[in-house]
């Protein structure tokens, strides 16, 4: 085969792959970052203003409801890391054979189903008339009907059960292929179970641990459904301010100026997760 | 902590009851929500009021079931049609981005695919919007100029296809590249050794290898689109897929008919997901 078929073959599959990346991801965050830094002078026309930002700072509902979305995010993490932690072990290094592959697929099987169902099935159990505080009357706990919907630690609940399945995935997976003569070793040198954890294992399992969260991190701070359907008057998530501006007020150079700083914030998080760990983004997410 | 180190039985009875804890939390609201479609009441919620089937078979308010909910159903059928759309845009697309990718080699390679993979890293709600942004940039720029409103650009279903399209092409790009990288070239030499051409070594032995990762990446693509909700909910004009439909009843406070719906959607996804599962394993 010649010079310039291979050129043209390079070119052919090149094409595709930068119409997608420069159309659809490229540009609109370019124009949404344009659109962001400017305000309208009149009908039709626009000026370069950084008003949209000085809203944020100035507005305490605008910068605390984005303050509280990252703390929560965090912590939602935070927990979905050690209660996947414990799990993903169990699967990867305590079972074999078919019991092992059954429970790692029982793991994925929630997340087959939509993000709404999981919500909606968080509301029937936590509502006032719901089955938890059902249970609770039954059992004489509680006097009469508990209502556990529409605060934080609803919301925190569907968080984490909704970003499981992207913990649990990357943790199975490095686990997996650690060796068991390694951890055999750290107890032949004299380690205990918890020096083998943080000086063995964890090592290992880094790579999960930084994928999964950053995945994690990402989507609760992007989730929309959960802190609107199971969060109460107060539990304002920055999505439901993006929408507001978006769809209901229609003030888009408001909402673009949101969107780029939720964006930068959550590519400040992965970055700086990647360096804490010092791990590269391509083989982190792949 | 493995089985050949030995540990307390408490220690292990404890960690197995966790484990059983955690897929106790994992099952519940599945379980609730598949439950509560044959309760026989007006809410979903206790008190129970008998098993009923009619959240799937009555055809009359107040107990509107699910096969005649006529609503419900157009949207089912919405979601069908973005669905396949998505999944094909994104598996043509991920299959020559796995090509590229595996086979060739030119300058800028690892910034294309760190480019590749930011969509993962975008919420869906931004690339929701700025796509919504930029359609209507290029939608107004154009009426301004020739007078001629572009109606595909504007909030609907061509741009609720082309928000899923922008992030599902990287997931199924991730699992095509996988599998082709595992492919043994000296096959497709032998093939052209034979005398095919490069393409026919190609559509001949390389795409049949492909096969279990092309249905694989058909069913996750599939699945994504018919769940997905953020980059949706900010694309959608009149014509609302089954997530929004849902929505929008939820926030009105629904009658179990959305647990009927939301079972047969268990039911679906499940029988894909093993259907996949299956095809993996006998060509893998």
């Amino acid at each position: 085969m010649n010079r310039s078929a291979l050129r043209l073959g390079l070119w052919l599959l090149l094409t595709p792959l930068l119409l997608w990346l420069v159309l659809l991801i490229l540009l609109p965050h370019i124009d949404m970052l344009m659109i962001s830094l400017r305000q309208r002078t009149g009908p039709g026309e626009y000026a370069f203003s950084l008003n949209n930002y000085l809203a944020f700072f100035e507005e305490p509902l605008y910068w605390r409801t984005f303050a509280r979305t990252a703390i929560m995010s965090l912590l939602a993490t935070v927990l979905t890391l050690l209660i996947a932690f414990p799990v993903s072990y169990y699967i990867a290094k305590l079972l074999r054979g078919r019991a092992k592959s059954l429970l790692f697929l029982m793991c994925l099987i929630p997340f087959w189903v939509s993000e709404l169902v999981r919500t909606y099935g968080w509301m029937i159990l936590l509502r006032e008339s719901g089955l938890v505080s059902g249970f609770l009357q039954w059992t004489g706990l509680a006097d009469g009907p508990v209502e556990m919907l529409y605060n934080d630690a609803a919301v925190m609940v569907g968080l984490v059960y909704t970003a499981m399945l992207f913990m649990v995935v990357p943790l199975i997976t490095t686990l997996d292929s650690l060796d068991d003569a390694q951890i055999e070793a750290g107890y032949d040198l004299g380690g205990n179970g918890w020096n083998v954890l943080w000086e063995v294992v964890v090592p290992h399992a880094m790579p999960g641990i930084v994928s999964g969260c950053i995945v994690v991190f990402m989507l609760t701070l992007g989730n929309y459904l959960t802190p609107v359907l199971i969060g109460g008057k107060d539990s304002l998530w920055f999505t439901e301010q993006i929408y507001t501006q978006f769809i209901t007020r229609f003030n888009w150079e408001q909402g673009s100026a949101f969107g780029i700083l939720l964006l930068f914030l959550s590519s400040f998080m992965v970055w700086a997760g990647l360096k804490l760990s010092r791990q590269s983004f391509t083989r982190v997410m792949s | 902590m493995i089985p050949s180190i030995p540990q307390s039985s408490l220690f292990r009875n404890t960690y197995r009851a966790y484990v059983l804890l955690f897929f106790l939390f994992l099952a519940a609201p599945l379980v609730v929500v598949a439950v509560f479609a044959f309760n026989d009441s007006l809410f979903p919620s206790l008190p129970w009021g008998g098993w009923t089937l009619d959240w799937f078979f009555n055809d009359s308010e107040p107990k509107l079931g699910i096969f005649y909910d006529s609503e419900l159903l157009e949207s089912i059928g919405i979601s069908l049609f973005v669905a396949l759309f998505v999944t094909a845009f994104s598996l043509a697309l991920a299959t020559s981005n796995a090509f590229l990718f595996e086979r060739q080699a030119f300058a800028g390679k690892n910034l294309l695919y760190v480019l590749m993979l930011t969509p993962l890293v975008i919420p869906g709600v931004i690339l929701g919007v700025s796509i919504l942004i930029f359609g209507s940039s290029v939608a107004n720029g154009v009426e301004n100029q020739t007078g001629y409103d572009i109606e595909l650009l504007r909030p609907g279903l061509p741009l609720v296809i082309t928000g899923q399209f922008a992030f599902i092409t990287t997931i199924c790009t991730l699992i095509l590249a996988a599998r082709l990288r595992k492919f043994d070239g000296s096959l497709e030499e032998a093939a052209m050794n034979l005398g095919a051409t490069r393409m026919q070594a190609i559509r001949t032995v390389t795409i049949p290898y492909l096969r279990p990762a092309l249905i694989g990446a058909g069913v996750v693509s599939f699945l994504m689109s018919f769940e997905n909700f953020n980059t949706t909910l900010m694309l959608v004009g009149s014509d609302a897929p089954l997530t929004i439909a849902m929505f929008d009843r939820l926030r009105e406070g629904s009658t179990p008919v959305l647990n009927a719906v939301s079972l047969l959607l268990m039911i679906a996804s499940a029988t894909l997901a093993l259907l996949s599962i299956a095809v993996q394993r006998r060509e893998a």
